[in-house]
């Protein structure tokens, strides 16, 4: 009898050691204040340039934090987060398809898991609902559903449907099968990439198209932050504004861009001859229930993510040669994450090198996630470590290597990346160099 | 055991909507011919919702804290997944709530309406609204109102009353959030990656808010309350406040501790379309294929997730005339004619429902002239759910009997 086609390829499909098909990453793509495309954006990196600057967009009168990583050169209609969003993930995406060399125009070979900001209505909006009927002698919400009944501000749907970013991105790339949108807070970007990697490694699919993406900078998403003492109130100058890991950190800087990858059977990709910019090794997530902004003062949840994404990735503490920090700048972030790091990696975390790109790009909040996992390959791929700029002033309680400043040649196989988030959110990926 | 291959059971039920707190009132609901929908005509007119039933959350909320620190929304989901982690006996067993996932499916959180009001009010009064905002909004929103508004702090909140801390994903997108969110658990545990799921979600339908955003949509129906498949016309859907949570869990793990099934859960399908005419009743059509599902001469429970919108409703309703002309016996309840449509949370809800019945602890009244009267008297053995999203993303998922 003639073997079928999927059995003689799944006698040669490359599995990990715990038998699970190898996912291997051969697209990426990025967007930040720093610019777009990721060759503009490593440049910058690599240089400790920071894309932080003071808001333009809206008067920061009332405010006290004024700078932000903003993507002001893409400039959507209807003007929203969500707009803004979604012309980002199109960028990024766009460019890590490319890349690839996967499918063919409008026809993506595999399924879309996608993370997303709140669809919701801005300030702006409200104000144009508002006004249309002003004077007719209803207030609040009254007024508004009566303009929002009139069928004339159809066009904010977009805006509106929490499907839409999905289904906009779907129909461009030509994804196959439902659409996923997900949302972990702050570390949504890394479960796009852990989701597309499940169902890779299940067989489900043999690519999958993970993307992150968040352009939030509006008066309330703003305000939301700064009411949470969240936000670096360092305005002076914008570009020192974030101080992730430094003594006199006091917030992060809220920032817009977006993360995309193509991710593949690794096998397949092989014989295809697609190039091989690393493989995702393993995920792990742990969530928290001491509070809703802050983790478990023993770091209890935190320790699990870190652990289950070694586990995951079946790689011991003493193999991670780099970590890309979640690194925020707040001072509950920095202090917990080093706390850990240390109770996982042990001694070894002195000579683990770590840093945090979030010096540079700002919080990208939604995106973080996906456009730090594309500079974690880019680690791998040049081995060049990016610095964590702004480190003048060490905190003694946080005994890393920062790569302070500076960027550092190395030999890099293998990056923990950390993204933590609000509601108890952890989850870490373990991202690797092409298997030898 | 092959790949892919473990079976899902849904062993606990919560469940809570305008006709009740707890799975057992919606199974008195559904063997009633007679139960009429409760509905709230007069406050949000012209839209009509069904108003969530007087609860205390005290109780499976104690904390006063915890409470004044959620929202409405997020008050009634973490109160149905209370319901559900007890009901399948996980609530307060540390050991396992320390490995349940929970995947929640949300929109977003609501907004306090006297506070926009206000602010409303004040900066459209000023020359520079724009500038007048970047002083008024800090001085008038509050810490704890974006908490209450985002995504995931539905399952922040139930990770922190409950103590589920295994892994928390939060699906977005409408009805497909509520697919999502079981199709991630179902595929995590049919490839044993995991054992023990809390899934579902919840609505506050009565919001301001909220009703905004789908007036904007073009989604309600105004007028009367009547059955979904009679809202023909613009809009269609009349929210319902619900809750809805399962306990999924793979079936050697609820032998090993016990517990018992409702039902299994056999097989969830999705997609989406670009719904031009036709297509989306063809999805339907080849889910089915999918499915293998053998004509049997049977009748065949279908707990329809329609939510009365146009012109989805009438694909739906050609899939369900199609499916019953090759030899299936479908007794369709679209079910969002008696709590209202949940949107996140329907498809949750669906899917308990059809658990109650496939589990014999119901019978199944027409709850709608519009239905066809058939009845089953003996307790089906298979259920369908389906999930035609009012404006995009198709599912069907079978529910059979453990025997």
């Amino acid at each position: 009898m003639i073997p079928r086609i999927h059995e003689v390829f799944s006698r040669q499909e490359l599995r990990d050691s715990k038998k699970r098909p190898v996912v291997a990453i051969t697209g990426i793509g990025v967007i930040t204040a720093l610019g777009a495309g990721v060759s503009e954006n490593w440049r910058a990196l690599i240089a400790g340039r920071s894309g932080l600057r003071r808001i333009t967009r809206f008067p920061t009168d009332g405010l006290k934090s004024n700078v932000a990583g903003t993507v002001d050169y893409i400039v959507p209609a209807p003007a929203s987060s969500v707009s803004r969003s979604v012309a980002m993930a199109i960028e990024a995406a766009s460019e890590a398809i490319v890349q690839a060399r996967i499918g063919s125009p409008g026809r993506f070979p595999g399924p879309l898991f996608v993370a997303t900001p709140p669809a919701e209505l801005e300030w702006a909006h409200l104000l144009q609902l508002y006004g249309v009927n002003n004077g007719s002698g209803s207030t609040g919400y009254s007024q508004l559903l009566t303009a929002g009944r009139s069928g004339r501000w159809s066009h904010l749907r977009s805006t509106l449907r929490f499907a839409s970013p999905a289904e906009i991105l779907a129909v461009r790339f030509g994804t196959q099968g439902q659409p996923v949108t997900l949302c972990t807070a702050c570390a949504s970007g890394t479960s796009s990439i852990q989701l597309g990697m499940e169902a890779i490694r299940r067989g489900a699919a043999q690519s999958a198209l993970c993307i992150g993406a968040d352009g939030t900078v509006h008066p309330e998403g703003m305000i939301r932050f700064s009411l949470l003492s969240a936000l670096s109130t360092h305005n002076d100058p914008p570009e020192k504004a974030s101080r992730p890991f430094a003594r006199d950190r006091n917030g992060f800087v809220i920032a817009e861009g977006a993360g995309a990858l193509v991710l593949e059977n690794y096998s397949v990709a092989r014989a295809r001859g697609a190039r091989i910019l690393g493989i995702v090794s393993g995920c792990g997530e742990k969530a928290d229930d001491y509070h809703r902004t802050r983790s478990r003062p023993d770091g209890t949840a935190m320790i699990g993510a870190v652990q289950n994404a070694l586990d995951d990735a079946a790689v011991e503490p003493e193999e991670i040669d780099y970590i890309n920090a979640h690194g925020t700048g707040t001072p509950e972030n920095d202090r917990m994450e080093h706390l850990s790091l240390r109770a996982v990696l042990g001694d070894r975390l002195d000579r683990t090198p770590i840093s945090s790109n979030k010096s540079m790009i700002g919080h990208t909040l939604i995106a973080a996630g996906a456009v730090e996992a594309v500079f974690s390959l880019m680690t791998i791929g040049t081995g060049t470590l990016p610095p964590t700029i702004n480190h003048d002033v060490p905190d003694p309680e946080i005994e890393l290597d920062v790569v302070p400043n500076v960027k550092r040649e190395g030999k890099v196989r293998n990056v923990l990346s950390n993204s933590f988030g609000f509601g108890g959110q952890n989850v870490c990926a373990v991202f690797a160099a092409e298997p030898q | 055991m092959p790949l892919g291959e473990h079976e899902v059971w849904i062993t606990g039920l919560g469940l809570i909507s305008s006709l009740g707190d707890g799975w057992q009132a919606h199974m008195r609901a559904l063997a009633n011919h007679r139960r009429e929908p409760v509905i709230e005509e007069k406050r949000f007119a012209p839209c009509v919702v069904h108003p969530l039933c007087d609860v205390d959350f005290s109780g499976l909320i104690p904390k006063r804290t915890d409470r004044n620190q959620m929202g409405r929304w997020q008050l009634i989901g973490v109160h149905a997944a209370g319901l559900a982690l007890k009901d399948a006996g996980v609530a307060g067993q540390a050991a396992l709530l320390d490995r349940t996932d929970l995947c929640v499916a949300a929109g977003n959180g609501e907004r306090d309406i006297a506070t926009d009001a206000r602010i409303l009010a004040t900066v459209s009064e000023h020359r520079d609204p724009e500038r007048a905002l970047a002083t008024i909004l800090p001085l008038e929103l509050r810490p704890t109102l974006y908490l209450g508004q985002l995504s995931n702090l539905l399952a922040g909140n139930i990770s922190i009353v409950h103590k589920t801390t295994g892994s928390s994903r939060t699906f977005k997108g409408e009805e497909m959030a509520g697919v999502s969110a079981i199709e991630d658990a179902v595929q995590r545990i049919r490839y044993g990656e995991r054992d023990l799921f809390l899934v579902g979600g919840a609505l506050n339908a009565e919001r301001e808010d909220l009703l905004l955003g789908y007036e904007i949509d073009g989604a309600l129906w105004h007028g009367g309350h009547r059955s979904v498949w009679a809202r023909t016309g613009l809009g269609g859907m009349c929210p319902g406040s619900m809750g809805a949570f399962l306990v999924l869990e793979r079936r050697e793990h609820a032998e090993a501790r016990g517990a018992r099934p409702y039902a299994r859960i056999a097989s969830v399908l999705s997609d989406r379309c670009d719904r031009s005419p036709g297509m989306a009743t063809q999805q339907g059509l080849g889910f089915c294929e999918a499915l293998a599902m053998q004509a049997e001469g049977k009748p065949l429970p279908v707990f329809s997730g329609a939510s009365g919108v146009e012109p989805i409703l009438t694909e739906e309703r050609n899939f369900l005339q199609e499916i019953g002309s090759r030899g299936c016996l479908p007794v369709v309840r679209a079910y969002g004619s008696l709590i209202g449509h949940g949107v996140e949370a329907h498809f949750p809800a669906g899917m308990a429902l059809a658990a109650l019945a496939v589990s014999g602890l119901t019978q199944l009244a027409a709850f709608d002239a519009m239905e066809n009267e058939r009845t089953i008297n003996e307790t089906p053995e298979r259920a369908l759910v389906t999930a035609f999203g009012h404006w995009r993303g198709e599912a069907l998922a079978l529910v059979e009997a453990v025997l």
